[in-house]
């Protein structure tokens, strides 16, 4: 059967794409961040996963407003990255695991989350920056499963149904009959604000707490509100929704491995945590 | 929404999901080089090609972030827009919030202070 070894959640912003493209992991602004890879690959290096399940937001690459899923689930055999925009480097095509995708499909669906299925999908920084932190020699050697969640527009899945979604994705997983080991990988958030007056608010406070919450008792984020949680985080800072569905993948008790978080890179607060499954 | 506004904080709703939605395809097609190049090149022409309201287009003449977001604008779409100029979120964020790049800048630095803080899982006591 597959098991879930863990969860490694990083932010996903735009600028470490371009420090990578341009080699900046040793300059002042940059290094606080990157250091804090290094045991994270030390740990994967002890931990080899098979397959990563990526949840993430899509920010104007595969997903526009034309038609906006709350949640959706890859299921491809290959993912391409493509331009932007506002000039982050392409990334080699991603392998997929289509058939962990449909029996990741068949379980949610099955528990009533009735999600867009995508036989094609690009992938953008949000998938694609996680895995070059984490393997940075080249392409990553898992195959993955990318899990969007929609936090551009509003209304957003709550906290509460993220938390009930990741855990129908781990049983699922769980419930796999192939022996991979599968690692989570969440991507986006902490706090951060980029529009309106407010842009540049940044909350440690509620990072904080959102980072012990989500060791073991995730459910103490299950009570806000979309709206609180653009309050208490920024409007971006709703990227903690793929955070929060992430966790609930991991069954069971968690033990914090490693935590980095660090003020500012861009206009974010950086953060990243690995849990392993206990 | 029935809930109260949060001060400085547009929020994407359908709202603005409606009335910017010409306004965000436009910034969604500049992902493509061939668009923006065609954008540079008649920027009048190529927002016209998207029943671009008179709002959006004067938002899109005046580079205000303000101005796109009152249009509708999401920033997600927006920073492809912001993009073709070079311009990254301090830019954007200095210009909303009325204060130099710099000053914006020395803002974020100063949460630096609750780095420690956090690693050593204090401060959750929002």
């Amino acid at each position: 059967m597959s098991k879930i070894m863990g969860s490694v959640a990083t932010s996903h912003i735009p600028g470490i794409g371009n420090a990578i493209a341009k080699n900046l992991q040793q300059d002042p602004y940059w290094k606080p961040f990157f250091d804090g890879f290094i045991p994270a690959r030390e740990w994967l290096a002890k931990n080899v996963p098979d397959v990563a399940v990526v949840v993430y937001n899509d920010h104007g690459l595969n997903f526009f407003l034309d038609k906006m899923p709350t949640f959706a689930i890859g299921a491809a055999h290959v993912y391409t990255s493509e331009d932007e925009g506002w000039g982050i480097p392409t990334v080699a095509p991603l392998a997929g695991n289509a058939a962990l995708s449909w029996a990741i499909i068949d379980g949610v669906v099955r528990d009533e989350f009735d999600v867009t299925t995508c036989q094609e999908m690009l992938v953008d920084h949000a998938v694609t920056i996680p895995l070059q932190l984490l393997w940075p020699e080249g392409p990553p050697p898992v195959q993955i499963v990318p899990v969007a969640v929609n936090t551009v527009q509003h209304p957003l899945p709550s906290p509460a149904r993220c938390l009930k979604f990741g855990q129908s994705i781990g049983r699922a997983i769980e419930a796999y009959a192939p022996d991979l080991k599968v690692l989570v990988i969440s991507s986006g958030g902490l706090s951060h604000q980029l529009e309106g007056e407010r842009a540049g608010f940044i909350n440690p406070q509620f990072d904080a707490l959102c980072l012990n919450a989500l060791i073991n008792e995730p459910e103490k984020l299950t009570g806000y509100t979309t709206l609180e949680i653009v309050e208490l985080a920024g409007s971006q800072g709703a990227e903690i929704l793929n955070w929060i569905t992430g966790r609930g993948i991991m069954q069971g008790k968690s033990r914090e491995v490693l935590r980095n978080y660090h003020i500012p890179i861009s206009n974010t607060a950086s953060a990243l945590q690995i849990l392993e499954q206990v | 929404m029935a809930s109260a506004p949060i001060p400085g904080t547009p929020v994407f709703t359908s709202e603005f999901a409606m009335k910017g939605y010409a306004l965000n395809k436009m910034c969604f097609s500049l992902n493509s080089a061939a668009n923006r190049a065609a954008f540079l090149a008649d920027e009048d022409a190529y927002c016209d090609k998207f029943g671009m309201s008179g709002e959006q287009k004067d938002a899109i003449r005046s580079r205000s972030v303000a101005a796109l977001i009152a249009a509708g604008g999401n920033v997600y779409y927006l920073a492809k827009f912001a993009g073709i100029f070079h311009l990254n979120v301090q830019d954007l964020g200095a210009q909303q919030t009325g204060v130099s790049v710099e000053a914006f800048k020395a803002k974020l630095n100063e949460y630096a202070r609750f780095n420690a803080d956090v690693n050593a899982g204090r401060l959750s006591n929002v």
